[in-house]
């Protein structure tokens, strides 16, 4: 009798728990006329992730329009917004002319935080000197030819530091990623051999090199192992205490990669009024630009065909783009857009359309 | 006639109905269990079909090639299976011949040997480790075992066995032998527990009847009790291959990830499961998911096979046992 009165009592207080909980707590919630929360669903890189998740959170209490996104991977990103399943996707890598064809070219790429790409090490032989590395050179370690860390032309690069008569070992992505397309696409500009050998994607067949699982993958891995040297995010680089590499871009100067080294890439490559931003800024020609940095972007429809949504998402993409949410992504690390991007991205968001009409 | 005719599936194995005098509900029962043991081959079969229709663009393009191809380029779309196989296959036997004597040894251990006080705990603590998930298996292994292992194992094995080609060459860490280490530990419980289950079942007359012709204690258990569960030993070292072949996470943290075929077993190495796992997510292009769906059901077929093999393995065994009256006592 006690018994059955005791799971009666938990029965009833995890109900009144679970109802207790929902969306009546929300005061700004927006409400269709059906009275139906208004909501947006979007998928795709996993790179801003977190700043997506951060502004979602952000928008979603000025606002009380949900935004759900699912960080599946650009490759996800783009399957999902071909199909039609989500409303927005998201991407590290453009798409390609193939992908445009197959949406018969009814996508905007807005572009949203630019994000780096880092080269981190672990040598305890340098101590607190921070090594430098040129593109040329770069590519060379990660094709096999340049095998050992005193290699002439890395102690070219780093006069009066002490190098290792030791092995290089290289770390690579094992799973596709953004990060890897942004790194082939330096690579490829900055080395003929590795654009006609291995090329530009998300995933490549790697001439050498041991293959880590996601940037936390690498990570680990050169953290490791002594004389290991790898890519990643400059966020994974700056919370885990990495040291990175400083690099000597395409105007020569010795960058270290920071968020304002970033942005000024982004601001540094010409973009013209009808820019469609499928732009790499891969080896920018900017004094101070840091080579190895890349645009991540939203995909939209161009025409949507629903204009409640069409509304929904012009707002979000207009916020986004403002000066509250791009110093949040300053926060985590994330390099903001350049001014004038900012503007062009202003014009291109005017130029959305629903159902052939400008958005309501 | 009374009974209604039913279909093929729905007889007793004399022919009958068997339905004669039962209510509604037994019939009903029985449908209901025909429909249930159906549904295991009828899911199969439509793995097996959607595994065939999503490899198909990638079994026009590339055929049976695809299994000896030791290329993998996405940029090209040049793909090939065959060092995947190969490190598959390597890492599982691999891991087996690490565990099958050690779980076979713990389980005639705790049939034999020890104290009734001492075999529960020991049980328990061994079949605790067929709990943990994979991917605590590949954190330990990449902060634990890995660094172990490069600073101690690895460098020992390449003095004294160097002279092999399997233990030459620079050690990394992440290799096909420290993946092989960590498939040994995952799959001892397995191994373990039902080999220990299976020799508890030898009735004691064999240990006795050896005991009794003057054998020591290790040669009864070695000579009596396990030849005669020697069909379940070898049921159960093949469970633990059917883990070995499928295990992803704890591999993939492991191995290395290279599309490379190596004689060294120090030197990185990929597995089937590993590359569906890493590259499905972020595959873009039509061909490269068509090519990793290709290399799932190469995979399915693999395990199919292994286990075809292993049936027909412990069906001789077990065969030879009956007509040969025993093993050569």
């Amino acid at each position: 009798m006690q018994q059955t009165s005791a799971v009666l009592l938990l029965s009833l207080s995890l109900l009144a728990a679970c109802g207790g909980s929902g969306q009546e707590g929300d005061p700004s919630a927006a409400r269709s006329g059906r009275g139906v929360v208004a909501r947006l669903t979007g998928a795709g890189a996993t790179f801003p992730n977190p700043i997506y998740q951060k502004w979602a959170d952000a928008y979603n209490r000025q606002t009380g329009i949900q935004i759900n996104y699912q960080s599946i991977g650009s490759g996800g990103g783009i399957r999902q917004f071909t199909d039609g399943t989500v409303d927005f996707g998201a991407t590290d890598g453009p798409m390609t002319n193939t992908q445009l064809q197959a949406v018969s070219g009814n996508v905007a790429h807005i572009p949203t935080v630019l994000g780096a790409v880092v080269l981190t090490y672990n040598l305890p032989s340098l101590g607190d000197a921070s090594l430098v590395l040129d593109g040329p050179t770069i590519a060379d370690i990660f094709l096999g030819k340049i095998r050992r860390w005193n290699d002439p032309r890395i102690v070219a690069l780093n006069p009066g530091t002490s190098l290792p008569d030791a092995d290089l070992v290289v770390v690579h992505r094992s799973d596709g990623s953004g990060t890897t397309y942004v790194f082939t696409d330096y690579l490829s500009k900055v080395s003929e051999e590795w654009r006609t050998t291995t090329g530009t994607n998300t995933a490549v067949s790697w001439p050498t090199g041991l293959g880590g699982k996601g940037n936390e993958g690498v990570t680990q891995q050169v953290k490791q192992l002594p004389v290991a040297l790898g890519y990643v995010e400059l966020v994974y680089a700056v919370s885990n205490g990495l040291k990175y590499a400083a690099i000597r871009n395409a105007a020569g100067t010795v960058v270290t990669p920071s968020l304002a080294s970033v942005t000024e890439a982004a601001g540094s490559v010409a973009m013209g009024p009808d820019t469609d931003f499928r732009v790499s800024i891969t080896n920018p020609p900017g004094r101070g630009a840091y080579p190895i940095a890349s645009f991540t972007w939203l995909l939209v429809h161009q025409d949507a065909s629903d204009p409640g949504k069409a509304r929904l998402i012009r707002d979000f993409l207009t916020w986004m783009v403002g000066a509250e949410a791009q110093q949040t992504a300053q926060e985590l690390q994330y390099a903001p857009l350049p001014a004038a991007v900012a503007d062009l991205v202003r014009a291109r968001i005017g130029t959305l359309t629903a159902a052939g009409q400008p958005i309501p | 006639m009374t009974s209604p005719t039913l279909p093929l599936l729905a007889l007793d194995p004399d022919g009958s109905s068997g339905l004669e005098g039962r209510s509604k509900g037994d019939i009903a029962f029985r449908w209901l269990l025909t429909g249930a043991a159906l549904a295991i081959p009828v899911l199969l079969a439509f793995l097996v079909f959607e595994l065939w229709s999503g490899s198909r663009l990638a079994i026009e393009r590339y055929g049976a090639g695809f299994v000896t191809g030791r290329t993998w380029d996405p940029v090209a779309e040049v793909f090939g299976a065959f060092p995947l196989i190969v490190g598959t296959l390597l890492s599982s036997v691999l891991a087996l011949l690490i565990a099958v004597p050690l779980s076979l040894g713990v389980a005639i251990y705790l049939t034999e040997f020890a104290h009734a006080r001492v075999r529960r705990p020991i049980s328990f603590l061994i079949e605790l480790l067929a709990a943990i998930p994979s991917v605590v298996y590949g954190l330990w292994g990449i902060f634990f075992l890995i660094p172990f292992l490069r600073s101690t194992v690895f460098p020992f094995l390449q003095e004294t066995l160097g002279f092999l080609p399997f233990f030459q060459g620079v050690i990394y860490g992440q290799s096909v032998l420290a993946a092989s280490v960590i498939l040994a530990i995952m799959v001892m419980p397995y191994i373990m527990s039902v080999s220990r289950e299976v020799l508890q079942t030898v009735p004691s007359s064999q240990r006795e009847a050896a005991l009794a012709l003057g054998a020591t204690r290790w040669e009864a258990a070695w000579t009596a009790v396990v030849p005669y569960a020697r069909s379940g030993i070898i049921g159960a070292v093949i469970l633990g291959l059917g883990r070995a072949l499928g295990e992803t996470m704890a591999v993939t943290m492991l191995i290395g990830n290279r599309h490379e075929l190596s004689a060294s077993l120090f030197a990185p190495g990929y597995t089937m499961a590993a590359v569906i796992a890493n590259e499905f997510a972020e595959a873009a292009t039509d061909i490269h998911l068509s090519a990793l769906t290709y290399v799932a059901l190469v995979l399915f077929v693999v395990t199919v096979l292994v286990n075809a093999a292993a049936r027909l393995l412990i069906w001789r065994v077990s065969r030879g046992r009956v007509a040969g009256g025993g093993a050569g006592l």
